[in-house]
Order: structure tokens, then C-alpha cells, then sequence
């Protein structure tokens, strides 16, 4: 009986307040609160699995790595949990490591160099694939293969291909007569050898990012331009690649950080070597803690920080742009 | 995504000008709305850096905890191995080798096989989170790491006996007096020769005694038209561990880098490479790859372990192997491969004497000779060696060497050895590169382990 005397219950309270917006305007905001609380629970549980994760996931290790960074960690300590807090004494050390100095300069030339090329090519073959023409999807899509292929794998077939005694990158160098090249084994090419492999490998994600931003730009620019009398080139220079520039942006800073962090090809290709010769800061933070038999915690740790502090500059230093642009 | 909403806006109907700017508009809107989104992307893609700067390691036992974790849920029954064989699966004669000294001790095994270089910070993160495994196998350089950190018990402690084994294996686990495992066995290094090679350049193998005869050796070889010799001397642990036979095969010693001998010793090493008797993608190499150069049997000869044994026998040209030779003749030391069985300290000591009798059975002289079959491995007693070269009498060289090796971490370095370590590797890699001479890079070792090893 119950049952039945409950069921016609909400209609009435739904009535009220489907009434209440004549009953004036605080009867609205009462309505409206009332309303709105349990959707306000629905958004919050929706969001929770988000802020949970985020919080596991990307928050507590990224404290955990500060705090790895500030303390001195040996092994001992690090099992029994009571290294002492040193405060910057680790970033000092790594600072003042004879490493550093030259694994900054290679960060940032591989940085640099990966990203023009990476970003000038993939411009290129993104203008490219512009015109239609037969088999271009498919052509595109066999683009992608760098980018699909595991890391493990393409850099292993790099290291083989410069191989000083049996690649084929050698092999075709004799052929023509030229002197062969020790790509990985020599300090002056080490550090070139990886940054072309990393910029084979990053060209698809360039071309695919600038392709569709080029597909958004209006054929009625273009038309209008060309019947302006703009010619290709002036045309690309003063409409597509203007209007192209939120795309060009965002793909330059996702590639920045990208290439910063990239670990696996450098360690495939040379470990860092030959002598530190093509050792980065990712990579020093690695061998700092995991590629000795004696783990350096603290130290990896300083590195891997520097290298977000990098990442979080050139973030914001794109979104300050970003608003300029915005307001101007 | 900056595509859509202005693709939607355009219509034949609508005037080319106002389209254009209802985009502009759009693409305004569209932009703040980008800039406040890339706050969180550039935060996430930062705390995504977090998870290759190599530091974060300190959160992977939440995933990697299941088997410690095992240990402790399942309480009296069951007993956890860690060994750095994941080659190994349950239906191997290792994994069935556990299973039965498991049932014998009357408990239940739960075995977890870790890739080598993997272990040392699986098995500190477990000790760190308490719940290590209560049987250990790990490599015996780590070993002193592990027990300096205090996360192995001495063989005091929990009463095995390791009086069978040969003292000069058993020194890699040991420090300070105490011994913290048993070697479960031994590999070491030697020189491989290919017969057909040597045969073409007029070489004698048995004539090879000494550097000088080595590297005559290497020119005969190379004046005939085949490669010299390969090794290993990658930027990494494994370099250190190829050079150490010559290294200490010249008379040097850890605590000096930059002597006279170690001079000679990087020497020899990058006359080889300049003259073209080595080659350069030495510098390179794994162990592995070294041994790829060497299969293709243009070789002469290549530094390698005995666990490439089985490979040798599949190169499909007849192989000899002889000890890598010291400065002056007579055998190198070379470094000792190979793995300890050990205990890792538990809150709940009770559990360490079924842990014994774990360790015992795996150890004992049956099963030796049956596990250092299965893993190509040398004996640690000298009457496992015996059966063992009963069975199989390539193997008498390899007895010899590892009678003749030495533990990286003897001479009681313990811990200080990976300090010393990777200055070395670096020195040798800088030589080989050309971009030090021996002297110098050597130096410059030394001024860094002084440094690191205070």
C-alpha cells in the first residue's frame, strides 16, 4: 500500500515546481538549487575518476620524484626509508658534474636540429599531400609507418644500418667511393647519427598534425589570394603559413617535449657513448639510476626535474604567446 | 579539432566575407578556450616526463608486488624465489628443480623469473616495502649492494654452509668478513678461435700465450685477409667486464686506474682498434653483438663466456677455445659471471630455516651439476667440476678460468666496485673513440673513482 501512496507522490512535487517560476523570483533560485544539487553530485562523480587518476598517476609520482630529488638516498637508506633531507644538494652536484655541461649542450642540439627538420619536412610532405592525386591516401598511411613501428624496433634497425663495419648506410658510401663513416662509434657522429633516426621517426606525427590543420584553412583564402595574383610560394608564405601558425605552434611544443624526453632511441642506438658523446639529460638521468650496478636515486631524480622544469618553460612560455595572440 | 566548427559555419549561401569572419570569430573563441585546455596538457605531458626520468621507480612495487606480496599473505606454505632466469618457464628443468627442493622442505614454491639487469632495483624496492622474497638469486656483483643496504642475511645467520665452494667465487659475496650467499655457479670469459681462419693465416692456437703472440696473431690474420678480433666495449657494465681480463691481466689493479699496466692494458686494446685488428664497432658492442660479428666466421677470434657454448656448436665452422692469455703468458684472471642464492632479511626470522633447506637443496652437489647443465654454468665446488668435465671435456678450459677468475667485487671494493666501474668503461670507450689516449683517459678515470669512492 505503501508502494501505491508513494508512486503519484513526485508529480505533485514536480508540478510545484513546474508552477514556481510564476510564483516570482526567489521561488526560481529556490527551485533552481534544488534542482541543480543532485546534478551538481552527478558532475562531481563524474569528475572523480579523473581527479583520481591524476592524482595516482601524475601527481604523487611527480612528488614522489621531488622528493626522491632532495634527499640523499643511498641504498641503504633508500630500503630502511630515513635518507637525510639535504635540500638542493643533489641539484648542486649534478650541476656541477663534468656531465652536465655537455649533456645540456646535446639536449638542446638535438632538440633544435630534430625539431626543424622534423617540422620543415613534415610541412613539406603535408603541403604535398594536399593535392589530390592517386594512391595519396595510401602513400600517406605508409607515412606513418616510422611512427607506428616500436621504438625498440626502429632504433635497432638504425643501429644496424650504421653499422661502422657491416651497415648498409656504409656499405652504399664505399659504393660511391666515399670514406666510410663510424656513425656510432665515434664521438664527433655520434650525437648526429641519433638525431637523424629521431627525426625519421618524428616526421609522421609532424605531417599528420600540420596535414589536417592545412585541410581546415578555407579553399576560399586561397582563391581569393590567387585571384589577387598571390603565386605559390608568395601564397604559402602570406596565407597558409600565417594561418597555419595555432596549428605550427601546438605541433612544435608536442614535439618539443617529445624530443626532450627521448630516451630509447639515444640508449639503443650508443647507450649515450662513445665516452658521453651523445648522452643527453634524459639519458644521464637513466644511467644515474637504473645503468649502474649501483643506483644513484637522488641525482637521477635531480635530472629528471630539470628536464620538466624545461618542459613547463617552453609550456608557458607558448601560452603567454598563445594569450598575446588571443587579445591582440 | 580546429577543423570542425568552421567546416559546419560554411554554406554556398552565405557570402564569402562573413564566413570568413564568423571563422575568425569562432577560431577566437576556439583559441581561448585552447589556451586554458593547455595548461592541463602541458602539465600532463610534464608529469608524463616524470615516468622516463628514470626516478619514479620508487611507485613500481604497487604493480610489481603480487609475488613479494604472495609471500607474505600466504604465510607458513608457500615461499617465494626471484631468480634473474626469465628464460625459464615452468615446465624447464630449473623451474621443476625448485618445485621438488620445495616439496622436499615440505612447502609450496611460487617462483618469479626477473630479467637480470631488473633485479637489483625489484629486489631494494621490495626490501624497501617489506615483502622481499624469501629466496634470492642475483647477480654476484649486486650482492654486496644488497647486503650493504642490509637487505641479505649472512650465511651465519641462517646457517649455510659454504665451505664447498671455491674461495675465489665465493669472495664476490663476500665483505667485511661476512659471506652473504652461495654461488649457484660460474661463467667467465675466454677467447673462442675460428680453427678455419686461423688455418688460412698460418696461426697457431696453442702459440697464443701472450699479448705479443696474440696480437702477431692479429696481424698474420689480417695480412690474410680476415677480421682480427671482436669483444665487447659497450658503455656499460658489460665493457668493464670484458676488459677486466686484460686489465688485470697486465698486473693492474682497481684502486690504481692510470697505472703503468693499466695503460698497457688500454693499449693493447686501442692498437687493435687503430690497426684495424679489432673493429671499431667494438666500442658498441654487447656481448651479444660481439658474438653476431664472430659467427659470421670472419673472425679470428672473439672475448666471449661460456654461455655462448651452445651457439658456438651452431656456427657451422669448427671452434676452439683457448684462456685469455696475461701480459707476460700464463692465464688472465677474468672477471667471474654467474649467480649467488641467497636470503633476504625478513621481519618474521622464523621463516629463514625452511629458506636454509631451499637454499641447501638447490646448492647441494646433485642438483649443482643438473642447474649448471641447464644454465651452461660452471660449478662452484671442485667436485661438481669434475662430473662436470666428465660429462663434457670442452668444458676443462672453462674450469681453468674460472679456477683462475676473480670477483669484480673482491679484493674487498664491495660497493666500491660500480664506482670504479663505470669511470673505467668510459675510460675505454673514450680511447677506442680516439677522443683521449690511454693515458690521459685513464687519468681522468682514476680523478673521477678517487672522487666517487671517498
Amino acid at each position: 500500500m505503501e508502494h501505491a501512496t508513494r508512486t503519484p507522490a513526485p508529480p505533485p512535487a514536480g508540478d510545484r515546481r513546474e508552477r514556481a517560476p510564476a510564483r516570482g523570483q526567489g521561488g526560481v533560485r529556490r527551485a533552481l538549487t534544488r534542482r541543480n544539487r543532485p546534478g551538481q553530485w552527478a558532475a562531481w562523480a563524474f569528475l572523480t575518476p579523473l581527479v583520481v587518476y591524476l592524482l595516482a598517476f601524475y601527481a604523487y609520482p611527480l612528488y614522489r620524484n621531488v622528493e626522491l630529488s632532495l634527499r640523499d638516498y643511498t641504498v641503504r637508506s633508500f630500503v630502511r626509508g630515513d635518507a637525510p633531507f639535504t635540500g638542493l644538494a643533489n641539484y648542486l652536484k649534478v650541476v656541477r658534474d663534468a656531465t652536465f655541461g655537455p649533456a645540456l649542450w646535446h639536449t638542446v642540439v638535438f632538440t633544435v636540429v630534430s625539431l626543424v627538420f622534423q617540422f620543415t619536412i613534415g610541412l613539406a610532405l603535408a603541403m604535398f599531400f594536399t593535392r589530390r592525386f592517386r594512391l595519396s591516401a595510401t602513400l600517406r598511411a605508409l607515412f606513418l609507418v616510422p611512427w607506428l613501428l616500436p621504438l625498440i624496433v626502429s632504433s635497432s634497425t638504425w643501429s644496424w644500418m650504421l653499422n661502422s663495419d657491416s651497415g648498409v648506410v656504409n656499405a652504399v658510401l664505399g659504393a660511391v667511393g666515399l670514406v666510410p663513416v663510424h656513425w656510432l662509434t665515434s664521438p664527433d657522429w655520434a650525437l648526429w647519427s641519433v638525431t637523424i633516426a629521431n627525426i625519421w621517426i618524428g616526421i609522421p606525427f609532424n605531417l599528420v598534425v600540420l596535414h589536417s590543420g592545412l585541410q581546415a584553412i578555407p579553399a576560399q583564402v586561397h582563391e581569393a589570394a590567387e585571384i589577387d595574383g598571390a603565386t605559390g610560394w608568395t601564397r604559402f608564405r602570406r596565407v597558409t603559413f600565417p594561418l597555419l601558425r595555432p596549428v605550427s605552434a601546438i605541433t612544435l611544443l608536442l614535439g618539443l617535449v617529445y624530443t626532450l624526453k627521448v630516451f630509447d632511441i639515444i640508449w639503443i642506438m650508443t647507450k649515450g657513448g662513445p665516452s658521453g658523446a651523445s648522452t643527453t639529460l634524459a639519458t644521464w638521468s637513466y644511467r644515474l639510476g637504473f645503468g649502474n650496478l649501483l643506483p644513484a636515486f637522488g641525482p637521477g631524480a635531480a635530472v629528471g626535474n630539470l628536464l620538466i622544469v624545461i618542459a613547463l618553460v617552453f609550456g608557458l612560455v607558448y601560452i603567454r604567446v598563445q594569450r598575446r595572440q588571443g587579445t591582440a | 579539432m580546429t577543423a570542425r566548427p568552421r567546416r559546419i559555419g560554411e554554406r554556398d549561401d552565405i557570402g564569402r566575407t562573413p564566413a570568413v569572419e564568423r571563422e575568425i570569430d569562432m577560431e577566437s573563441l576556439d583559441r581561448r578556450r585552447r589556451v586554458a585546455g593547455l595548461g592541463l596538457v602541458v602539465l600532463t605531458v610534464a608529469g608524463g616526463l616524470t615516468a622516463c626520468s628514470g626516478s619514479s621507480g620508487g611507485d613500481a612495487p604497487a604493480g610489481d608486488a603480487p609475488a613479494g606480496g604472495a609471500s607474505q599473505a600466504a604465510g607458513g606454505g608457500t615461499y617465494t624465489i626471484w631468480d634473474p632466469y626469465p628464460q625459464f618457464d615452468d615446465s624447464s628443468d630449473w623451474v621443476k628443480l625448485l618445485g621438488q627442493c620445495g616439496t622436499q622442505a615440505g612447502v609450496t614454491v611460487k617462483r618469479t623469473g626477473y630479467d637480470t639487469t631488473d633485479l637489483t632495483n625489484k629486489a631494494l624496492l621490495a626490501a624497501q616495502q617489506g615483502n622481499s622474497p624469501d629466496v634470492l638469486i642475483v647477480d654476484n656483483p649486486v650482492v654486496s649492494t644488497l647486503a650493504e643496504a642490509g637487505v641479505l642475511t649472512s650465511t651465519d645467520e641462517t646457517k649455510i654452509d659454504t665451505s664447498a665452494a671455491s674461495p675465489n667465487l665465493l669472495a664476490a659475496g663476500q665483505i667485511g668478513g661476512k659471506t652473504y650467499g652461495i654461488p649457484i655457479g660460474a661463467n667467465t670469459l675466454a677467447l673462442y678461435y675460428n680453427k678455419d681462419v686461423l688455418k688460412k693465416a698460418g696461426v697457431d692456437a696453442d702459440g697464443v700465450r701472450d699479448w705479443a703472440s696474440l696480437t702477431a696473431a692479429l696481424e698474420k690474420v689480417k695480412a690474410a685477409g680476415k677480421k682480427g678480433i671482436t669483444f665487447s666495449a659497450i658503455g656499460t657494465e658489460e665493457g668493464s667486464f670484458q676488459f677486466l681480463p686484460w686489465f688485470w691481466g697486465s698486473g693492474a689493479n682497481l684502486t690504481k686506474l692510470d697505472s703503468p699496466e693499466g695503460v698497457a692494458a688500454l693499449s693493447l686494446w686501442t692498437d687493435w682498434v687503430k690497426k684495424g685488428y679489432a673493429p671499431n664497432s667494438v666500442i658498441n658492442n654487447t656481448q651479444t653483438t660481439s658474438w653476431q660479428e664472430f659467427a659470421t666466421g670472419d673472425f679470428a677470434f672473439a672475448e666471449n663466456g661460456t654461455w655462448q657454448l651452445a651457439n658456438a656448436k651452431k656456427a657451422g665452422f669448427p671452434y676452439g677455445i683457448i684462456p685469455i692469455p696475461a701480459k707476460d703468458g700464463g692465464t688472465a684472471p677474468a672477471p667471474t659471471g654467474g649467480e649467488f642464492v641467497s636470503i633476504p632479511v625478513q621481519q618474521d626470522t622464523a621463516r629463514y630455516a625452511v629458506s636454509q633447506k631451499l637454499v641447501t637443496c638447490l646448492a647441494s652437489t646433485d642438483n649443482s651439476l643438473a642447474t649448471d647443465t641447464t644454465l651452461s654454468y660452471i660449478a662452484p665446488t671442485e667436485e661438481v667440476q669434475a662430473k662436470q668435465v666428465e660429462q663434457n671435456p670442452d668444458l676443462k678450459v672453462w674450469v681453468e678460468a674460472v679456477k683462475a677468475a676473480k670477483g669484480r667485487t673482491s679484493d674487498n671494493l664491495g660497493t666500491k666496485y660500480p664506482k670504479i666501474s663505470e669511470p673505467l668503461w668510459k675510460a675505454t670507450q673514450a680511447a677506442l673513440s680516439g677522443s683521449q689516449p690511454p693515458q690521459e683517459a685513464l687519468a681522468a678515470a682514476q680523478t673521477a673513482a678517487a672522487s666517487a669512492t671517498q
